[in-house]
């Protein structure tokens, strides 16, 4: 408790004397930011299935399972910052529908049962089965039991695969709407904090979401390509560059009109939020969300929509701007849930917050968070490698 | 078989405007008093009890008995950084500047730093849950382990809770924690091993000045609703539309 007594020292102004720990740290910011990693990613999948844009098929495989990577990983920060892991399965068993929290296991399921498991499935089943008899040892028996038994590659068969795996894409875009749109709901209902309490809340998280999404695949697609040595698809990512610009400008104009609408109106909680961007926020909001994850990212990729330099120039700069974004929607997540707590709901004061390094909730472990998914998805990569399936040839 | 209907349907009609003839009737005879009541929305069954709470600032000293009391009796962890229930000291200088504290929750008491001569006004205000009939709380809980008891007050089972801390980020008024042992949410129960009993809560039994006054809001000749008639009573951040069933006379504007 010795941490509680140091912060203590650092109030500024007047708290309620129960709002000196921050309840929600690093592990929730994560939650956000990993979940919009993956309904980012899915719907840049979806673009090039259901929007038939077909510049887009290099990564297509690639974002669906790096959505399914992360999706993994998503729900685990949230759980293991509970009080009560143990008691999660309470929140499947006996949910308190009123609670925006609650249907939080539904839609996770849904997700990831119903939309992407299946439909990687079906877009994955011809190559199961091939790679099942082409394969030997572990492998050989993975392929096997990926295949569920269903080992009919017939045309027809095959028709009906793309036909369903199709289907599922179609459900999976407002799914995917639905999850991140839902975790913005989580924070923007919360009528006591007015720095969350938008109703532009939910669409403000699943555009940021859509950015992040993006620019992983980006990142991505442009690692696994080094990695392989094979040479990356520029008009591909020149078209990711163009969806990541629209999406961009979406998202800056949407969080600017939470902003602009905030100061116009001027309410009750002004003076403290005022006080809180310009103060606590203003190196994560003004500079690492604004400046170096909005700003510059836009204006490059504006640049690019004038004038496209030479592909020597062009990778390298992708490279960054992904990189840009990435840490830029990470500190949106950081300054939505840490910039709620820091505020007390009095609005007479701050309380502060300091990273620890140890612990379940410090800066080592949120890095195991992170690098989880990517490590899963080198697995994912390795037994189910996009590069290597027939199904691109044959039909 | 059309006659019989057609009766039951008219003296389902008849039925239905005396009631609602009575309930005019019945709210006009409420007026003086009534934007309290509504504002704290509707008892589920206005036959049974239906605590609300009284705090009287003009009478409150500041002696942080009721937050020592509410320690003891409920093992609220002694850290200072958990609380059901504390007092806070508003000084209002005469420059317009508002100075807010609550050392220790006002358990050791207070102390004024300000001349007498800068004073523009100086108050305490004592908090507690305000078992709110629409509470932002209860309404987030994930699982339900957070309720109101029939009784009108807002218990959490600690057996049950899962300590996700979604309620604390949805009370308005700061009056929840998470339990350093127990790792659940905790808050004030209005003692209620205590009022189940014949007993007063642990805040009001010691109050010195009877400042704090706890009672059933459906009961026309109670204790409470004579506090409520007879006092300019407010709730904490009404915009916010809690129901608090937690109502203070005198009220500053500046109280938060």
């Amino acid at each position: 408790m010795e941490h509680l007594y140091e912060i203590l020292k650092h109030v500024d102004g007047f708290i309620y004397p129960n709002e000196i720990e921050l309840q929600w740290g690093i592990l929730i910011i994560l939650y956000p930011y990993i979940t919009g990693l993956v309904a980012g990613a899915f719907i840049l999948a979806s673009l090039e299935r259901v929007f038939k844009i077909k510049v887009l098929r290099p990564t297509y495989h690639l974002a669906l399972l790096t959505a399914l990577a992360f999706l993994i990983v998503a729900g685990l920060p949230l759980v293991s910052h509970l009080g009560h892991p143990f008691r999660s399965y309470e929140i499947l068993t006996t949910p308190q529908l009123g609670s925006a929290m609650a249907i939080f296991g539904f839609v996770y399921l849904w997700y990831l049962m119903v939309v992407l498991l299946l439909e990687i499935w079906f877009d994955y089943r011809y190559d199961l089965v091939i790679w099942s008899n082409e394969s030997k040892g572990i492998k050989r028996r993975i392929y096997k039991i990926l295949t569920l038994g269903v080992t009919d590659i017939s045309p027809k068969a095959l028709a009906w695969d793309k036909k369903l795996g199709y289907i599922i894409t179609v459900i999976g875009i407002p799914s995917a709407f639905l999850l991140h749109g839902y975790v913005g709901f989580i924070f923007g209902s919360i009528k006591a904090n007015p720095w969350w309490s938008t109703v532009l809340m939910p669409v403000i998280f699943l555009l940021s979401a859509m950015v992040s999404g993006i620019a992983l695949v980006m990142f991505l697609y442009m690692v696994v390509s080094w990695i392989r040595k094979v040479k990356i698809d520029m008009a591909c990512l020149d078209e990711i560059g163009k969806f990541l610009f629209m999406v961009l400008i979406l998202d800056f104009t949407l969080e600017s009109l939470d902003q602009v609408h905030r100061i116009y109106e001027a309410e009750e909680s002004f003076e403290i939020l005022h006080m809180l961007v310009t103060g606590k926020l203003t190196y994560t909001l003004f500079i690492f969300q604004g400046l170096m994850g909005t700003i510059i990212p836009l204006l490059t990729l504006g640049f690019f929509r004038m004038y496209l330099p030479k592909e020597k120039l062009r990778k390298p700069i992708y490279f960054l701007v992904s990189c840009l974004v990435l840490f830029g929607v990470f500190f949106m997540r950081w300054n939505v849930v840490i910039g709620g707590q820091l505020f007390s709901k009095s609005f007479l004061g701050f309380t502060s917050f300091k990273l620890g390094m140890v612990g379940l909730e410090g800066f080592w472990m949120a890095l195991v968070w992170m690098i989880m998914p990517f490590l899963i998805l080198s697995f994912i990569l390795w037994l189910l490698p996009p590069w290597k399936k027939h199904s691109e040839e044959t039909v | 078989m059309g006659t019989k209907r057609m009766n039951a349907s008219r003296r389902n009609f008849l039925k239905k405007s005396a009631a609602l003839a009575g309930t005019i009737l019945a709210t006009s005879a409420l007026a003086p008093f009534n934007a309290i009541i509504f504002a704290a929305g509707e008892p589920e069954d206005k036959t049974k009890i239906w605590y609300g709470i009284g705090i009287d600032i003009e009478k409150c000293i500041g002696c942080g008995m009721c937050a020592k009391a509410c320690k003891s009796e409920n093992n609220v962890p002694k850290e200072p950084f958990y609380y059901r229930s504390w007092v806070e000291q508003y000084t209002i200088k005469n420059d317009g500047s508002i100075n807010v504290v609550s050392p220790n929750g006002g358990i050791d008491g207070f102390t004024q730093t300000v001349p007498e001569e800068e004073l523009f006004k100086t108050f305490f205000v004592p908090k507690m849950c305000n078992h709110c009939a629409k509470s932002p709380c209860t309404q987030v809980c994930p699982v339900g382990a957070t309720f109101e008891s029939p009784e009108g007050i807002t218990l959490v089972d600690k057996e049950y809770c899962i300590g996700c801390a979604y309620c604390i980020q949805a009370c308005p008024y700061g009056c929840r924690y998470l339990h350093p042992v127990t790792k659940t949410a905790d808050k004030c129960t209005l003692c209620y091993h205590r009022i189940t009993k014949g007993l007063k809560p642990a805040c009001v039994e010691v109050c010195p000045t009877g400042a704090r006054i706890y009672g059933d809001l459906n009961d026309k000749e109670g204790e409470l609703h004579k506090f409520l008639k007879e006092h300019n009573c407010q709730v904490l951040k009404p915009n916010l539309n809690t129901g608090s069933k937690l109502f203070y006379n005198g009220l500053s504007a500046e109280v938060r």
